[in-house]
């Protein structure tokens, strides 16, 4: 059976556009699967990041009829194949060429998170100890394979272009591993207030809707950081407590 | 030519998977200045894909356990052509190397007494697999990404090596591209670290991401350095076989150590009918001890499915052959029987296996807690590369280094699963650290100005073909179908010669490559450079695979069922001649101390 693929093509002069790709489809294809095809028959020279075709390394990300996704992950079964199936690049990224961006903004955000830090070791032999279910809450945050899709579909960033100001969900959640990691001492709260903009996020849970790991970003990793961050700054009783102290009960 | 940026470094590291980071760490670490090339995004690299963890002797679960056991079954493993230094060094370090990347902020499963939990393995006679659920490769390259960024490391993501620059047979950087926008650069340094992995894209079934094209195969082999055991390809026994889109992708081992069976289309637990001797004393009579091993139960013996992955491929291979395979040509793998075992099997198995749960569901449609799957054997990894020395990992060019699984030694003839993370770890530190000092004793690096512009002029000339070439990617495919079916998990002397012949073919086919456009992230254009290696790396698998006239681990022949004495003592090379001929030759491998074949003997029972 026959299938078009409406791929979005960097055109230097006029811009860009799609260009209509039919091409043969068969049981169990995945988009990624249809686009490499195209590659191999029609359009060499087609640009598309890829790595692992498993949903593990979260490079083939994309807006598939309009909806952010892993190309590797879409099954053909999931579209209606009647129409033509438009595959676009990230919009919140700038366009490198055709269906690959340049991601690297994130690359820059993350070494301006405090690193992991680890408490003294609680055993003689310089090992630690944790409990698996400590273990557990971290690990959620853990899976992420940075596709940037979160990043993509955040109003913050997609819509209000607050890059130096709002880290993203992404991140959020890599401050959330850390902050609550059982072995981590560092504190991370005053750059999520102050430089990494947290309060910007006004939990409208689209990240979590386009993560392909299933990870409850806005639930479980922002809210309680939000928390956080009230509890800190804005707390009237630790206001007070301050107060009395001399500004040391932060 | 020309060239839009010069590098300079102390160490270049060549790879951003598990080897290249961790050689990335150890040498700045040292003082020294370090440049990182990735073919791809930071963190993408194809370690990210590891599921069932990495094997180091703690004896958190077993304390039985220890680095002589570990020793003993990487050989016993590796039917013992491993280079015996590597598999001590690897056995004797990758507890602190695990242990090192908790203080990096690595988060693994846990013991009930809140020590790192190990879980078995096929072929490792504890459990002894440090792991996150199914997901311990990307533990693995997100703690050590995280972990380099803060320490002055240059990442140069989505660059590719196109050539080794040498300055009087010594090592002085490379020639490379940006995706970007196609252009070149060049990295002059005083020692070079090659951490590229694997060669799966030379078969048509594999596990592999796109990167795994032998780059540093065969930028070493073109640039005169020695390879060893280039016959010894690894088929893992589990691949996914449908939908047909996904046939390849891997289902990690550890549903089997979790209690996952291998049943035929008759329903029988057809590895019960075929254990080696030399594995008996250690595996189950029936399929209740080998449930109870997999519950942890310390008198019970492995079940068969957990031998070795060589093993285990091919009665697979039989059960298909002979007819009695599932409904597209694998076997089942069930995991969702334990259900007659464990209360609340469903919630357990999603627990223990999150990602295979997750893989099925969305690539097949299957719910692996409740329905067999189907697996097949899939090309997943070379236990042979670049020989290296067991101490520094420096080849035999002088500056090159090399760790994972681009370097060969440690695995012999077939690797244990969980061996190579641990691998990765414990030979990119010393990678790093060795090239390190190395690069101390060094004075700046000099390149080669008509070397460059050659390797520019190489580089190019698909682009002059045009589109009048041969398309790039139907000579990528028609190299994995070849292959994959002349020198695949049953070889025999006729198919392996008209293999060659059929290289050949396909070498000249490679070189009239054409492609058309721009340079800027031309997917065609970077299909035509990656096959220069990918044809290196098939003929020198095939040409090794015709020397060895046995069979040994990860190499079967059928016209050579059995092992034989001749070959026992020695490594097949391959080197590349003057006149740009492959050269094979034997090499016998170094002689196995008293101590330690005493460790071997006392491991036999």
């Amino acid at each position: 059976m026959q299938a078009t693929f409406r791929i979005w093509r960097s055109k230097a002069a006029e811009g860009g556009g799609f260009v209509d790709y039919p091409t043969e489809v068969s049981e169990g294809m995945v988009v990624l699967d249809a686009v490499h095809q195209i590659q191999a028959d029609q359009a060499p020279d087609l640009a598309c990041r890829w790595n692992c075709k498993a949903g593990k390394c979260g490079s083939c990300s994309a807006e598939i009829n309009g909806r952010p996704k892993l190309m590797c992950m879409t099954r053909l079964n999931t579209l209606d194949l009647t129409q033509p199936v438009t595959v676009e690049p990230m919009r919140t990224f700038p366009l490198m060429k055709d269906l690959v961006t340049d991601v690297s903004w994130n690359f820059r955000v993350k070494p301006t998170i405090k690193k992991f830090t680890p408490r003294k070791p609680d055993a003689a032999d310089g090992t630690w100890r944790m409990a698996q279910r400590d273990a557990d809450r971290v690990q959620e945050f853990r899976k992420c394979i940075e596709c940037f899709l979160c990043q993509d579909v955040c109003h913050v960033l997609r819509d209000h272009d607050k890059h130096d100001e709002f880290i993203g969900p992404r991140f959020f959640t890599y401050s959330a591993a850390l902050e609550m990691h059982p072995l981590d001492s560092a504190d991370r709260l005053r750059d999520l207030k102050d430089t990494h903009g947290i309060g910007y996020c006004n939990i409208t849970k689209c990240c979590t809707k386009v993560c392909p790991e299933h990870i409850h970003i806005t639930d479980n990793a922002i809210i309680p950081l939000k928390e956080r961050v009230v509890d800190r700054f804005y707390d009237p009783v630790t206001r007070l407590l301050r107060v009395f102290s001399g500004g040391r009960a932060t | 030519m020309s060239v839009a940026q010069a590098y300079t470094y102390d160490v270049l590291i060549v790879g951003a998977g598990g080897a290249g980071l961790r050689a990335a760490i150890e040498a700045a670490g040292q003082g020294v200045t370090v440049g990182l090339i990735c073919k791809s995004l930071l963190g993408k690299a194809h370690t990210v894909m590891a599921e069932g963890g990495m094997a180091a002797a703690m004896g958190h679960n077993d304390d039985r356990d220890n680095w002589k056991v570990h020793f003993a079954d990487t050989m016993r493993g590796g039917q013992y052509v491993n280079n015996w230094r590597m598999a001590e060094i690897h056995a004797k370090e990758a507890p602190d190397r695990v242990r090192e990347l908790e203080s990096y902020g690595a988060v693994f499963d846990r013991t009930p007494d809140g020590r790192i939990n190990q879980r078995n393995f096929g072929g490792h006679r504890y459990p002894r697999l440090a792991h996150v659920g199914d997901r311990t490769g990307l533990e693995l390259i997100r703690t050590l990404q995280d972990h380099t960024v803060h320490l002055g490391v240059t990442v140069h993501m989505e660059f590719t090596v196109v050539e080794l620059l040498l300055d009087d047979g010594h090592v002085s950087g490379v020639l490379a591209y940006d995706r970007e926008r196609g252009r070149f650069h060049t990295f002059a340094a005083k020692a070079v670290v090659l951490a590229t992995g694997g060669v799966g894209r030379a078969f048509k079934i594999t596990s592999n991401s796109w990167e795994g094209t032998g780059d540093g195969h065969g930028l070493a082999y073109r640039a005169g350095a020695e390879l060893i055991d280039m016959e010894f390809v690894q088929f893992h026994p589990t691949g996914m076989v449908w939908p047909p889109s996904v046939r390849g992708i891997l289902v990690t081992e550890g549903v089997r150590g979790e209690g996952g069976v291998l049943r035929n289309s008759e329903g029988r637990r057809f590895m019960f009918d075929d254990i080696p001797d030399n594995y008996k004393p250690q595996t189950a009579s029936d399929p209740e001890e080998g449930w109870r091993y997999t519950q942890g139960d310390k008198s019970a013996r492995r079940p068969p499915e957990l031998l070795t992955r060589d093993h285990v491929a091919r009665c697979i291979n039989r059960e298909v052959k002979a007819g009695r395979g599932s409904p597209h040509g694998g076997v089942f793998l069930d995991i969702a029987w334990i259900k007659e075992k464990l209360p609340d099997a469903a919630a357990h198995i999603r627990r223990k296996l999150p990602s295979m749960y997750h893989q099925f569901k969305e690539l097949a449609d299957l719910d692996i807690t409740t329905t067999p799957m189907e697996v097949g054997p899939t090309t997943h990894y070379i236990m042979g590369g670049i020989k290296v020395h067991a101490d520094t990992q420096e080849s035999s060019i002088p500056g090159l280094f090399a760790a994972g699984e681009c370097a060969a030694g440690i695995n012999g003839a077939n690797r244990l699963g969980g061996n190579s993370l641990s691998d990765l770890i414990v030979f990119g530190k010393r990678a790093g650290e060795y090239a390190a000092a190395h690069a101390r004793t060094r004075g700046a690096a000099r390149l080669d100005d008509g070397a460059v512009t050659r390797a520019i002029g190489a580089a190019l000339a698909p682009f002059e073909r045009g589109d009048g070439g041969e398309n790039p990617y139907k000579v990528q495919q028609d190299l994995q179908e070849t292959m994959q079916s002349l020198v695949g998990i049953v070889r025999t002397e006729t198919e392996m010669q008209s293999a060659l012949v059929a290289l050949q073919g396909l070498r000249d086919r490679a070189s009239r490559a054409g492609v058309s456009g721009h340079r800027e992230y031309h997917n065609g254009w970077h299909t035509a450079l990656d096959l220069r290696n990918l044809m290196d790396v098939s003929e020198a698998i095939t040409r090794s695979a015709i020397e060895r006239k046995e069979s040994r681990g990860g190499h079967f022949r059928e016209d050579f069922p059995d092992k034989a004495a001749e070959f026992s003592t020695c490594n097949v090379m391959t080197q590349r001649q003057a006149d740009g001929s492959m050269r094979v030759s034997r090499v016998t491998l170094p002689a196995l101390p008293a101590e330690l074949a005493t460790v071997i003997d006392e491991q036999k029972t």
